[in-house]
Parts: C-alpha cells; structure tokens; sequence
C-alpha cells in the first residue's frame, strides 16, 4: 500500500503543497524544451529537405558556437563576430552541399547518414584544431542578451526565479519557429523546398536547383545551430560536451514527427516539461537520474501508438 | 621469393618496428603520458596536460634530466576514454615506459590488474581505487599524496568544523553530485559510512556523463531538498555547469565544497561574480611565484617550448598537473639512489615510488615548498594519506581556507583494509606481493 502511495499520491501532495517549485520545475522544463526544440529545427530543416537525418546537427552548435566565441577572442567586436559566424555556417553549408551532397545524389539514406557521422568526426576534430578543446565563456552580455535574473515571491513565501537569458531563449526560439514557417509557407524558395522534399527527380524536372536548395537549407540549418549554440552556451559553457546533448533532439523528433516544425516546438516542450517533472517528483523512487532514459521511454511510448510522430506525415507505400 | 613476398615482408617488418620499443638514447629513459586535450572532458585535461608536460621540459632543459638521464616522453590522447585509455596503456607497454598515469578512474580500475602482470607501476595521483594505497595488496599501483577516500574524510571534517563539532553533523543534511561513473561513484561507501557513524542525511544527485551540460533537474532536487552543505565530484564540462546551477539557483556557495578536481579555475570562473566563497579540497597550493615554477616559464614557455598560455601558470589543476610530474621525477631519483642504476627500468621505478619521500628541505631545494605538503610513500602505504587544506574561490582566483589538517586517516584506513582484501577476494586468484613489505 505504501508503494501505491508514494507512486500515485504522493507526487501529488508535494506539487499542491508547494506550487511555487512544481511552477518552478515547469519553467525549467519549459526552458530545456525550448532548448530541444531548437535543436530538433534543425534535424527537420535538413530532412524535409533531402530525407537525411543529419547526425552533425549536434556538432554544428558546438562548431558555431565556437565560432562565434573564438572570432570575438582574436579581438573581432561580439556583433561583428555573429556575423562573422553566421557567413562561417554559410560556408559550410556550401562547402557540405558541394563535397557531401552533390556528390551522393541518388545514394539510399542510409549512405547520406553516413556521411552526417563522418562530417560529425570532421568538424570535431576541425573545431579541436582551430579553437582548441577548452570549453568556451558564451560572450552573452556582448551580445546584448540579458543576464541576471528577477524573483517573484508567491503567497506561500516561496520564490520563482526566471532567468532573463531563458526568457531570451524562449522569444528567439519562437520567432526562429515563426520565421521559419513563413519561409516555408510563404516564399518561393520555402515552396521549392518543400517540392525537392516531395520528389527530387519531379522538382528537377520543373527546373529547381537542388543544389541550391540543399545550400540554402543547410544554411538555415546553421543558423538555427548557431542560435542553439549562443542559448545553450550563455546556459553553461561552448564545449564538445554539447554535442552529446544535441541528442535529446531524438526523442523530440520521435514525438513531434521528423517533417513538422510546429511537431519539433511541441514535442520539445512535450519532452522537456515531462522529463523535469520525472526526474523531480518520481525520480527519486529509482535512486534519481531517470532524466537521461525518461524522455526516450516517452517518445518509445509514443512510437508504439502513433509511428509517424504527432504531426509526421504518415506515409504509405504501395508495394 | 617474389616481388609481392618481398614487399609484404618489408612491409611486416616496417609495421613491426613501428610498435617496438624507440630507440632510447643511452643516457634517457621514457615516459608516456596519457592526456586529454579534446572531448568533453579537455577543459580539465588540457591544463592537467600542460602542467606535467612543461615540468619535465624544465628538468631537462634546466638540469639536462635526473642525475644527467633525459626524461623522453610523448602523450597518448585518451579522450577520458577507457578502451582508448587501455589502448595507450598497451603502447606504453611496448615502448617500456617507467610508469602509467592513468588520468581517469575508469583507466586506473582497467589497467590495475594488468600492471602487476606487466611489472608497471600504475601512478594514479589522488585518483582511481582509493582502497590501491594497500601496498601489500596492489604492489604496483600508487595514489599519493591522497585518495579519494582522504578527500571525502577531510570535507566532512572540515564541514563538522564548520558547525563546532563533529558531534553537530547529527541531522544535517549533506547533498552529493557526482559524475556518474566509476570516479564519482568511488568515494560512496565511506560516504554512507560516516552518514552513519556522525548522523547525517545524504542526498545523492547523480549527474550522467551525457547530461553534464544539462543538470538543471539536479539542481532544483537541490533546492527542495535543501541540503546543509552541497559536495561535488565532478570533472570536464560538469563542474562550471554545477556552479553556474547553484549560483542559479541561490544555494550558498560557501557550503559548496568540491573534490579536488572540482577545483579548476576556469569551473569557479564559469559562475560569475556569484561563485565567490565556493569551496574544494586540495592537496595543492596555487601561484607561479614558486621558483620551479618561474624556472617553467623562463626555460619553456618563454622559450616558446609549451602549449600553456602564460595565464595558465600557476592555475590550480596546472599545479596539479605539476606535481604529478613532480613525484614521476624525484621517483626516479630516488630510484637511482636506491638501484644504483642511473638509467632506470619499471621496475626500478616502483623501487623509487615505494621510498619517496618529499621533506620541507627537499622541496625548497626543487623550489616547490608551500606549493605542495611534505610526503611519503612506503612499501605498506602507497598514498600517504597526507595533509590536504581547503581552497575558497574569491572570484578571480582560489586562496587558502584552512590550514593543511590531516584526513580521518583513524576512520579511512580499516576501510581501505577491507576494501582491498575484498578486492582481492573477487578478483581471485589475485597475485601475492613478491617480496614482503619490512616491518
């Protein structure tokens, strides 16, 4: 009776009798899955285009991020270095679609994430010899970005503490999130995006440049790293050690679908919200830490009843 | 013999050469360094790196070695990787390197079993299996000038300090976070221990090596939970974000004491102006005003011989990485004095190991007194369990908190005991010590 108890009831009694921490336990999961919904962007930016789950997304924070720090340490002032970094990632979007893609035009998916995992090692170790291994400061205050926090003080006498850089996080995430939709939706290079994600061969033959197109994704996908990286960094520190965190994305791709963008923004916050609420109010029933397995067990869950995601297309194959 | 024979032959022989032993000079000997420049963790292990690469720079450059023997040495990039780390172990096998510095205890806890096999003496400085300081059972394995085991009895002595009395620990609350892996999970057992011995309540927060940039759910545990004091295990890229999370979330830092590779100063830095008054136990003094030290910078930094930024002279795991380099040197010194050998072998280095000694005059002669505490290392007692202090951030660089106080020595070491006849136990047939220790 007592294991019911502490499973069913009493979790409960602890978020109403301290509402102030279960508010605060929200917003940091709210945060974190804003975080994760970033990131999950960029997997469903480069898969609408080209059905490839890049591996490297991970790794492309990690490589803006450190670009961005790395120009503003060799002296180049913080909004000149953001532009900087973002012609980086224009870059490398060129320089992927030219040596990556073009060149496996037509290969079966399975060859194009081979490539993402090869380009992961590449840009690791191209990152490690350019900028060195050592975790980087975000230069969050040059970037004009808030710091410090404000205190709300609840009737109970308990305190919720918002962060302004989280608050930040948020706003960005959701204009990147709006942007992203008109570009999709309303412009003539979003149209042909989502042609070349149909059908290569039949936007080929309507005169689409695929590879422009491929460029241009990857690009976007870069930008949205390199603001993923600026977040998540001002959270904690530049480092290799992100790109390992760029794998919550997965359990947020499983859950909002690998093709929607609005999929990516609610299963992140799907994800986010229900891990932190996991890890705080049941996880110390199995000695805590659940949080690294909890949101692969949701998205698991998930994927038994709805495969295609919450808003994936769900695709048929006539055989 | 054909033409293909021929070139597979000359081919086999060039593979086979490549992974014999070098070709030492006569008067060197070598060491293999495995270091950790890149991955999650390089933010510990780069100054860790540099600080013994450039001491044994200085003894070569400065004194041409130890007693005129060059100290030749490479590093092997592990990544903090065990299987790597088990890889370079192998390579510095085969080179015939005098010892092996683990730098993880994931490596140390691999590489142990293989040492007394191998007849290489495993130097895990205040790291790794703290029940190895048996000397009788792990005759090849050295953890000076403290265990882990040290550090945790020295904490709690220094919160019981804190509250006027060991006797106050009793229903306090003391919250651990640790990296989740053999290095965090070691110092556990005593942990529980002392909670039932002084009284304490121990609220553990692991943090897995794949979150150590995402620890906001730990945090907020934290904060419900409310400890007295926080302790911190942690390494690489987990220690800035723990203190950026307790600045975050207002836990008073001055009763946030982490081990001593928690003690970084790049991880204090990571928390603003909101880290002052954080804590971590050392072994170690941090400066480079130490003569050995200004030695390091005018022979090889400014020699444009190092990868150290000069800001990084004198950092506190810089520090550390120098006295690891420390005690391999004045090791084969000792070595030499005890063989009568000037160019040692393994074995002669764990002769040295067994009868280092480091007295106040020896380290102003090496112009290191202050920087590190006097120890020794017998044939019984392969760490020393030697004076530590407490190091307190005062938001640009770490200062004295304490003075040197001995670790709960009386209470770690029938523990240790234990510990290591169980070790022996489960890992039977576990070799016996050669030659028995003097009484």
């Amino acid at each position: 009776m007592d294991v019911l108890y502490t499973i069913f009831i009493d979790p409960f009694v602890q978020m109403a009798e301290a509402p102030d921490f279960l508010l605060q336990v929200v917003w940091e999961g709210f945060v974190a899955g804003i975080l994760y919904a970033l990131i999950a962007l960029g997997f469903v930016l480069i898969y609408k285009a080209s059905g490839v789950f890049n591996f490297a997304q991970g790794i492309m924070v990690v490589f803006a991020g450190l670009s961005l720090v790395g120009l503003h340490e060799m002296g180049v002032p913080a909004l000149l270095a953001l532009i900087m970094a973002i012609g980086v990632m224009a870059i490398l979007a060129i320089c992927i679609e030219k040596f990556v893609m073009r060149p496996l035009v037509g290969q079966p998916d399975i060859i194009l994430l081979m490539a993402t995992i090869g380009m992961t090692y590449f840009l690791i170790g191209l990152g490690e010899f350019i900028f060195g291994g050592e975790p980087k400061q975000m230069i969050t205050e040059e970037l004009g970005l808030p710091t410090g926090s404000t205190a709300f003080e609840m009737d109970n006498g308990g305190l919720v503490i918002l962060q302004h850089i989280d608050i930040a996080a948020a706003v960005i995430a959701l204009i990147m999130v709006g942007g992203l939709a008109v570009f999709f939706n309303r412009t003539r290079i979003g149209r042909a995006l989502r042609a070349v994600a149909d059908d290569h061969t039949a936007a080929l033959s309507v005169g689409i440049s695929l590879n422009q197109i491929w460029a241009i994704v990857w690009f976007a996908a870069g930008i949205v790293a390199l603001a993923t990286g600026i977040m998540w960094g001002a959270r904690s520190d530049v480092s290799f050690a992100l790109e390992i965190v760029a794998l919550k994305a997965l359990p947020v791709l499983i859950l909002g679908g690998f093709t929607s963008i609005p999929g990516a923004v609610i299963g992140g916050l799907i994800i986010g919200i229900g891990e932190k609420i996991g890890e705080i109010y049941w996880g110390g029933l199995v000695g805590g830490g659940i949080e690294s397995w909890l949101a692969y067990m949701i998205a698991l869950i998930f994927l038994l009843f709805r495969p295609q995601g919450l808003f994936g297309e769900k695709i048929i194959e006539r055989i | 013999m054909n033409m293909n024979s021929m070139l597979a032959g000359t081919l086999l022989a060039g593979l086979a050469a490549s992974f014999a032993a070098p070709a030492l000079a006569a008067d060197s000997v070598y060491i293999q360094l495995p270091t950790y420049r890149t991955g999650p963790y390089a933010g510990s292990g780069i100054a860790i790196a540099n600080g013994m690469s450039d001491y044994l720079k200085m003894i070569n450059a400065r004194d041409g070695g130890v007693n005129g023997v060059k100290i030749e040495f490479d590093e092997c990039e592990t990544g903090y990787d065990t299987q790597k780390g088990v890889e370079c172990y192998e390579q510095a096998k085969a080179k015939n390197t005098l010892v092996f510095n683990p730098w993880s205890t994931g490596i140390t806890l691999q590489v142990i079993p293989k040492s007394s096999v191998d007849k290489i003496p495993v130097l895990s400085m205040a790291y790794g299996l703290s029940a190895a300081a048996d000397g009788t059972t792990f005759p090849w394995v050295f953890n000076p000038p403290d265990t882990y085991w040290d550090a945790l009895s020295g904490i709690i002595k220094y919160i019981g300090e804190q509250e006027g009395g060991m006797e106050n620990l009793d229903g306090k609350t003391i919250g651990y976070i640790f990296l989740d892996a053999g290095y965090g999970r070691e110092p556990i057992p005593l942990l529980e221990d002392l909670a039932s011995e002084y009284g304490f309540e121990v609220k553990q927060y692991p943090v897995a090596g794949k979150e150590m940039q995402n620890q906001s759910s730990q945090w907020l545990s934290v904060r419900r939970d409310r400890p007295d004091y926080m302790i911190m295990w942690g390494w690489g890229a987990m220690n800035p974000t723990a203190i950026k999370e307790a600045v975050k979330n207002r836990f008073d830092m001055s009763k946030f004491i982490g081990v001593w590779w928690a003690g970084g100063d790049d991880d204090a830095r990571a928390g603003g102006a909101g880290a002052k008054g954080y804590k971590a136990i050392s072994f170690n003094n941090v400066g480079a005003d130490y003569p050995a030290l200004q030695d390091i910078k005018k022979l090889v930094i400014d020699a444009d011989n190092s990868e150290t930024p000069e800001s990084q002279l004198g950092e506190n795991l810089y520090n550390k990485g120098v006295a690891n380099a420390v005690y391999m040197v004045e090791a084969i010194r000792t070595a030499q004095e005890e063989t009568g050998k000037t160019v040692i072998n393994a074995e002669d280095m764990r002769v040295g190991l067994e009868n280092l000694e480091l007295d106040e005059a020896r380290l102003e002669e090496i112009g290191l007194k202050g920087m590190i505490s006097p120890m020794k290392i017998t044939c019984k007692n392969h760490s020393g369990h030697n004076p530590i202090f407490v190091q307190e951030w005062d938001g640009e660089k770490y200062t004295p908190a304490s003075d040197w106080f001995e670790p709960m020595t009386e209470k770690v070491t029938p523990i240790l005991m234990e510990a290591s006849k169980e070790y022996a136990t489960s890992n039977a047939p576990w070799p016996e010590r050669e030659e028995p220790c003097p009484e």
